[in-house]
């Protein structure tokens, strides 16, 4: 069986947030994922951030495609809905489901094949429309579910498990976001929980479009030598960039931030996100220096973290569109026509 | 053969210049002057440059379907001259631009020619290529308005409302309406012997074609979210939606919009959005065509599964593949009922014509809704781009959309544990909640194996029970679908059967038909799956003619599969050239039918 519900007990000393809930209320069923998948620990990641972020876990809507990584959104928030829907087409579902109501809080998890392949379409269009939601890919380079065939992320030369190594050019999720103008642009590591909690919180509370790209090794079919998503190729290639803290609305910056290298950006909501620059020169907040410095890293070989784009001045996709700010799906139908003696002036015209 | 009030004009131009607003100019000008009109398009799937023609069928008895006859050709494409001139009826009459005297007009001796010079007089009364080119349209209206004595107080009204203050166009458009109009009255013998007289017979109607009265239906059917990708001949749906909605939709206080409109990636990012939309509570649809039906298919499967609501409105065109974009056709039958793969079934709705559009739309959402699947309405291009005469159309105060089953909060409260795919009622429809709502109702929404508590399954019973669940909520859908239209004349071992489109051609035919002492029962289905008087009516008839607009006889199919219609009895007449279907076509195959022995 691939369903069994984890029983709910809290050890008395766990620690409670404003909504006097415990990590263990943010928690799913027991993952059917291989033991040491990198997903668990994304998993792990989030339900750490939304339950530091104090989301009631009804307000949160989980939204996946088909694949390893789809599978997720069944391990944490079991008291939130959750649309695991065809292979990658999470990104319109999410779309529908944000314009039928804007109050509640949109996460996506998805993967390399579902974002990057079969889904890659809707994955650039969700970007493009600036839909509120976090985005994240689940990034390992291989699909699991079918064995191990490359995913469009494999960088060239990584080696398979058996057979030839990858000789087409890989899709970067986080050059392709640079390019199409997502508003939030971040990428960790599933083996760094420290850097990514506070990535997904960042990316949680952003308005607009948040991706963020998690290397997350598959251990049985993508963490052999030679391969370049394996656990050990990114610890000793991965580099932090700017990592950044998340301060709730109404919060000091009580962190001591080192003389020019911390940059506070406030969120639509009041909250704020303090950037800090591991290396002086990176700009995060210009597209153009970003792709750049990204793109000479890579060539290098190195597999750079952080925030690495932000933009909290362009609208969302509801306030680009005209929308109400109530959702939706709350409006009365009997106030969205305008009666028989409206039904009477229209037809006057096709007379 | 023509007669007053019964005479078929048919208009041939060229796509781009202009002719259309000309054309409704003619239509609407006879239509208020109380004479029933059907209007229809053929159009090419192109901008500019190929032939287009405009067929206006005046028709006292309120015929609601195309004559496939033509009493006037108005021959404005040399292109196309040849064929125009071959298709007038022996006794008609051929108009042309005669700037240009053509050499081939005596190849038909039997038919009557008005030359009337149209470029010359525009040439010789208005400035500018463009305007010469429009107004030679308006010219040809000002000549048939001679010809069939059409009211010009009319047309100047019309003008004057579509042109409101600008004065030197009413005044141009009227000019050319008078070059054309007294050149011919001039030179020839005005009116023609069957013209346009004065009826009363449109009072409480409007010309409007499907599409528009479909995006007037989802406005009045409370739809917030319309997801699409452009494709004809559906496109217009959705412009008609985006525009009553820009007319009325608008929060007071802040002035903006209560719906969302997103033009999608492509069909399956439109039906994804569809079915976000309504997981999460909205009224959501989205308008396609046959090649957009088969890329949402996966998604449709999955929403009948997972058990999601969802409006698509299918204007068919002429398939397969790209096929013939422009023509329309009835191909998408069974591709729609049963889309997807594994074992699904959807509900179909089949409007007949413009107002049945209006009101199908609304029974579509309610009926997605209180099923929670997708609920498909089945158009076609001949309906939902052509202009019909229907009656007003009318909107009841006191109707109450139906939600379908939703348990908030307070109903959440009263039952233990929620489960989402459990048969609480008997009648195969289980409760659902909406995100956000409470904690206790959530739930994981799932194409997976899943069982009737909602959970992953891969257990062989726990699958097939909801297999089987979801044949109970069929059989209920089949209480809940609009029932057949049945016409019993009298006592007859024959019927006709047919579905959308086809119902005015098959009434007119009925009374042709009945005309020449042959008396048939008749069936317009409305919905699928069939109710329970389609069963009986099959069982009823030795013969049953079902007319239909696609080659494979899908309709038939479809009866033997869900009404146990016996093959023997079902007798196939298909129309599927791609022009809408025409009531002469319709009494002929019954004819040759019965001349083979078939009974009756």
């Amino acid at each position: 069986m691939s369903y069994i519900a984890k029983p709910k007990v809290a050890h008395p000393s766990l620690k409670r947030n404003k909504l006097g809930l415990t990590t263990r209320d943010y928690e799913g069923a027991v993952s059917t994922l291989c033991a040491g998948c990198g997903h668990d620990s994304v998993t792990a990641a989030i339900v750490q951030a939304v339950y530091e972020l104090d989301i009631e876990p009804h307000r949160l809507a989980k939204m996946s495609g088909i694949g390893c990584s789809s599978k997720t959104p069944a391990y944490f928030a079991s008291e939130s809905h959750g649309f695991n829907s065809v292979h990658g087409r999470m990104p319109s579902v999410t779309t529908g489901a944000n314009m039928a109501n804007r109050d509640l809080t949109y996460i996506g998890v998805s993967g390399d094949g579902d974002s990057l392949s079969i889904g890659v379409g809707q994955f650039l269009h969700a970007i493009r429309r600036n839909l509120n939601m976090c985005y994240m890919i689940e990034n390992n380079g291989v699909y699991g579910l079918t064995k191990g065939q490359f995913s469009a992320s494999a960088d060239v030369g990584s080696k398979p498990k058996k057979g030839q190594p990858n000789q087409q050019e890989p899709i970067d999720p986080v050059s392709v976001a640079l390019s199409l103008g997502a508003t939030y642009i971040a990428r960790g590591f599933s083996g760094d929980k420290a850097q990514l909690v506070p990535l997904i919180k960042g990316a949680l509370k952003h308005g607009g479009f948040a991706l963020v790209d998690v290397i997350s090794p598959c251990v049985t079919f993508n963490d052999h030598e030679g391969s370049t998503k394996s656990y050990a190729h990114t610890r000793q290639f991965y580099h932090h960039v700017v990592d950044m803290d998340y301060v709730p609305p109404a919060a000091e910056i009580r962190a001591a931030y080192e003389e020019g290298s911390a940059m506070p950006v406030e969120l639509h909501d009041g909250s704020r996100i303090v950037l800090r620059k591991i290396d002086g020169d990176y700009d995060p907040t210009s597209r153009a220096a970003a792709f750049k410095y990204l793109r000479q890293r890579f060539n290098e070989g190195e597999i750079i973290t952080g925030l690495l784009y932000i933009d909290e001045e362009r609208d969302e996709m509801h306030d680009l569109m005209g929308n109400v700010d109530r959702p939706l799906s709350e409006l009365s139908l009997d106030t969205l026509h305008p009666g028989a003696a409206g039904l009477g002036k229209v037809l006057g015209r096709y007379k | 053969m023509a007669a007053n009030n019964d005479i078929v004009i048919k208009i041939a131009t060229v796509n781009g210049t202009g002719s259309a607003s000309a054309n409704g100019l003619l239509r609407k000008a006879i239509f208020r002057m109380g004479v029933p009109v059907v209007g229809k398009n053929y159009f090419p799937s192109n901008i500019q440059g190929l032939p287009t023609w405009y067929e206006i069928r005046v028709t006292a008895d309120g015929h609601q379907s195309r004559s496939n006859r033509v009493d006037i050709m108005v021959a404005m494409n040399a292109q196309t001259y040849k064929k125009d001139m071959a298709e007038v009826e022996p006794g008609g009459w051929l108009l042309y631009d005669s700037t240009w005297p053509r050499s081939d007009l005596l190849d038909r001796e039997d038919i009557s020619v008005i030359g009337i010079p149209l470029s010359r007089l525009c040439n010789e009364h208005f400035d500018g290529v463009r305007a010469r080119i429009l107004m030679k349209n308006i010219a040809y209206v000002g000549a048939l308005a001679a010809l069939l004595d059409l009211d010009l107080a009319v047309i100047t009204g019309l003008l004057e409302e579509t042109f409101g203050d600008k004065q030197h166009l009413i005044a141009s458009n009227m000019e050319a309406i008078r070059l054309g109009y007294d050149y011919a009255t001039e030179h020839f013998s005005c009116p023609l012997p069957h013209k346009v007289e004065a009826m009363d017979a449109t009072k409480g109607h409007i010309v409007i074609d499907g599409n528009t009265a479909a995006g007037l239906g989802c406005m009045y059917a409370g739809a917030t979210v319309g997801a699409w990708y452009p494709i004809t001949p559906s496109t217009s749906l959705m412009d008609a939606f985006r525009s009553f909605c820009s007319e009325f939709r608008f929060e007071a206080e802040s002035g903006k919009r209560t719906y969302a409109i997103i033009q999608a990636e492509d069909e399956l990012a439109a039906i994804g959005m569809v079915l976000g939309a309504s997981w999460n509570g909205a009224r959501a649809f989205t308008p396609t065509s046959g090649p957009g039906i088969s890329l949402m298919s996966e998604f449709i499967g999955f929403a009948y599964y997972a058990e999601i609501p969802a409006v698509i409105f299918n204007v068919q065109r002429t398939g397969p593949s790209t096929g013939m974009p422009t023509r329309t056709q009835q191909s998408d039958i069974l591709a729609c009922a049963y889309a997807s793969h594994g074992d699904t079934r959807h509900v179909l709705l089949f409007p007949a014509d413009p107002e049945e559009c209006f009101y199908t739309a609304q029974q579509a959402f309610d009926l997605s809704e209180r099923l929670q699947t997708p609920v498909m309405v089945l158009s076609d291009l001949d309906i939902g781009m052509n202009d019909w005469m229907v009656p007003d159309l009318e909107w009841d105060e006191s109707y109450v959309h139906d939600r379908g089953k939703v348990l908030d909060s307070e109903a959440l409260e009263k039952i233990e544990k929620f489960y989402r795919y459990l048969d609480v009622d008997g009648d195969g429809i289980p409760y659902r909640t909406l995100p956000g709502v409470d904690p206790k109702g959530a739930y994981f929404t799932r194409g997976s194996g899943h069982t009737r508590h909602g959970a992953y399954t891969e257990d062989s019973d726990a699958y097939q029970d909801v297999m089987d669940r979801l044949l109970v909520k069929w059989e209920t859908a089949r209480t809940l679908v609009p029932k057949a239209e049945i016409r019993y004349s009298k006592f007859n071992k024959a019927a006709l059967l047919t579905v959308g489109s086809g119902h005015g051609a098959c009434v007119e035919a009925l009374e042709r038909l009945s005309a020449e002492n042959v008396g048939l029962n008749y069936c317009r289905l409305r919905a699928f799956p069939f109710d329970d008087s389609v069963r009986e009516f099959l069982a009823q008839h030795e013969v049953v003619y079902v007319v239909e607009q696609n080659r494979d006889a899908q309709l038939r199919t479809l009866l033997m599969l869900d009404a146990d219609g016996d093959p023997a009895r079902l007798v196939s007449l298909l129309h599927y050239n791609g022009m809408p279907i025409n009531a002469g076509f319709v009494v002929d195959a019954v004819q040759a039918e019965r001349s083979k022995g078939r009974a009756a």
